[in-house]
């Protein structure tokens, strides 16, 4: 067994209002491929801001062992007609290790480039980030999330609004990124996606842990097939 | 050419006329910097709002009768831009409803308080030039331009210093949190900025049409420009040739200096979106 990156042992998340889940008890380790499934509203992103830091949990406890979490946020209305060059954003990733030095090293500028090259997007350096397609985008903003960690990455929802093949294209290629050794985290609703791709599967619902396994176990499971089976006729 | 030798006779023997120069190029410098943040983050009328704050701190200061006004109307802005950016985030109270709130009541309470309290005989004069700036620029002592001088080197310093980190938090905010900037300190910054440039512009163009000289060099930049440096760069370019022109003509045919800038930036904006149209039609 690979070494644990992220422990969560009974751990709730809430607002000052209210609490959102309850009981979530999971373990990530170093080159899983974890899904996070649940209806809106059942605490996915409460769980990603905890998950990265940002939001305390509410009761439990997070250990984080990973050095770093890429992060690849939904895209904002800014976004869209924002006049940044590719290289631009690319680089921005490696600010969290800039501290307060104003400008990029050479190392920095090269590790933006190479992820470039590995996502296959080094042609469209130049280009405007406004002008390229979705799936173009969010290219984009995986080699900016590479930038910032290399070994773990957490997407949120990163195929919304893609179109069939360019949903397919980025499910292949973040795939792929787990063959070659980075954990990954996704946040989905797609969950025939998330058992044909993903190694393991945090379903949260009705304010509280309704699965955590493997992909295999939670084709098995009653959640899972009651989900599957719904998601299907909704894709239908 | 006779019009521009008087200029230069003008600019040679009236040391009032290089001050305006001086002060009104670095002023439409630094506003441009910003203003390709501010309106990407949708924060435009933050600069509408704090220059009305601007005003109305103008108008407690003139009653005190301080000779310097700064004491008072920095402090003030800035504090207010911090307020406004706090509100921006998550209270009870919207961020547009806000600034909204903020700049018509310091707007009101300001126009009060100078009809209450006249400090000259010419109220409406006075207001008059605070909201349009009409020629308070041509009237700078040298003590002004080089508290001017300062505050504009400080701005363009501190933006060419965390230039990676604001062109960040412009970007993607949750981002930068997440990869361990923190963002929430880049946007105090970018606040701060904002309301020294709005009380340093009130000098030159008045508080009314402050935020187009924020936003105009802006918009025309990022027309044709497609990348977060070359617009940056264009914008500042555009402000400070609409600055130097304004203020020449101005002073030939005496036409108010803020006005005169404001429209030579609007010319300039409807200029670019005709080339913006060409080079769409081209590419398609």
């Amino acid at each position: 067994m690979n070494s644990a990156e992220i422990v969560c042992e009974r751990v709730s998340l809430g607002y000052e209002t209210g609490t959102v889940a309850e009981g979530l008890d999971f373990t990530v380790h170093r080159g899983d491929y974890l899904c996070i499934l649940g209806e809106n509203g059942s605490g996915k992103s409460t769980l990603v801001k905890a998950l990265l830091g940002l939001h305390p949990a509410k009761g439990g406890s997070i250990t984080r062992y990973a050095t770093g979490i890429g992060y690849l946020p939904q895209q904002t209305v800014v976004q869209k007609d924002f006049p940044a060059s590719v290289r631009e954003i690319v680089r921005s990733g490696c600010l969290g290790k800039c501290g307060f030095r104003p400008f990029y090293t050479k190392a920095e500028r090269d590790r933006a480039e190479q992820n470039m090259e590995r996502l296959g997007i080094i042609g469209l350096a130049r280009r405007c980030y406004r002008e390229l397609s979705g799936g173009q985008q969010q290219r984009v903003l995986l080699a900016r999330a590479l930038c910032a960690a290399d070994s773990m990455l957490l997407l949120d929802e990163p195929v919304t609004g893609l179109d069939p093949k360019a949903q397919i294209d980025l499910y292949e290629l973040i795939a792929k990124l787990n063959r070659d050794g980075v954990t990954i985290i996704m946040v989905s609703h797609d969950v025939h996606a998330a058992v044909r791709y993903a190694s393991h599967i945090l379903h949260i619902g009705g304010q509280t842990q309704r699965f955590f396994g493997t992909a295999a176990e939670y084709r098995e499971s009653e959640t899972g097939r009651a989900f599957l089976a719904a998601g299907g006729a909704e894709h239908e | 050419m006779n019009e521009l030798r008087t200029l230069v006779d003008y600019f040679v023997k009236y040391p009032f006329v290089r001050y305006a120069f001086a002060v009104g190029l670095l002023i439409a410098l630094c506003s441009s910097l910003l203003g390709v943040t501010l309106v990407l983050k949708r924060f435009s009328f933050i600069g509408d709002g704090l220059s009305h704050v601007a005003f109305g701190a103008m108008a407690v200061a003139a009653i005190t009768g301080l000779t310097n006004k700064m004491v008072i109307i920095l402090p003030v802005t800035l504090f207010s831009a911090i307020l406004l950016l706090r509100t921006g985030q998550n209270t009870k109270i919207k961020g547009d409803a806000a600034i909204a709130m903020i700049s018509v009541g310091a707007l009101a309470v300001g126009y009060m308080l100078m009809n209450l309290f006249p400090s000259s005989a010419n109220v409406s004069g006075d207001v008059c030039s605070t909201l349009f700036g009409s020629t308070s620029i041509l009237t700078l002592k040298k003590s002004d331009v080089t508290l001017c001088v300062v505050m504009a080197v400080i701005v363009i310093a501190v933006f060419l210093l965390f230039y990676n980190k604001i062109f960040a938090v412009t970007f993607d905010e949750s981002f930068c949190k997440a990869s361990g900037v923190n963002a929430n300190v880049y946007n105090l910054i970018i606040a701060m900025i904002t309301a020294t440039i709005i009380v340093l512009a009130m000098n030159l163009v008045g508080s009314l049409l402050i935020s187009a000289l924020i936003i105009f060099p802006a918009l025309s930049a990022m027309r044709v420009f497609r990348s977060f440096r070359g617009v940056i760069l264009c914008s500042a370019v555009i402000s400070v040739l609409c600055a130097t022109v304004g203020i020449m003509l101005s002073i030939l045919f005496s036409t108010p200096v803020g006005s005169t800038i404001v429209t030579a930036n609007i010319a300039v904006f409807l200029v670019f979106c005709g080339i913006s149209a060409v080079m769409g039609k081209v590419r398609r």
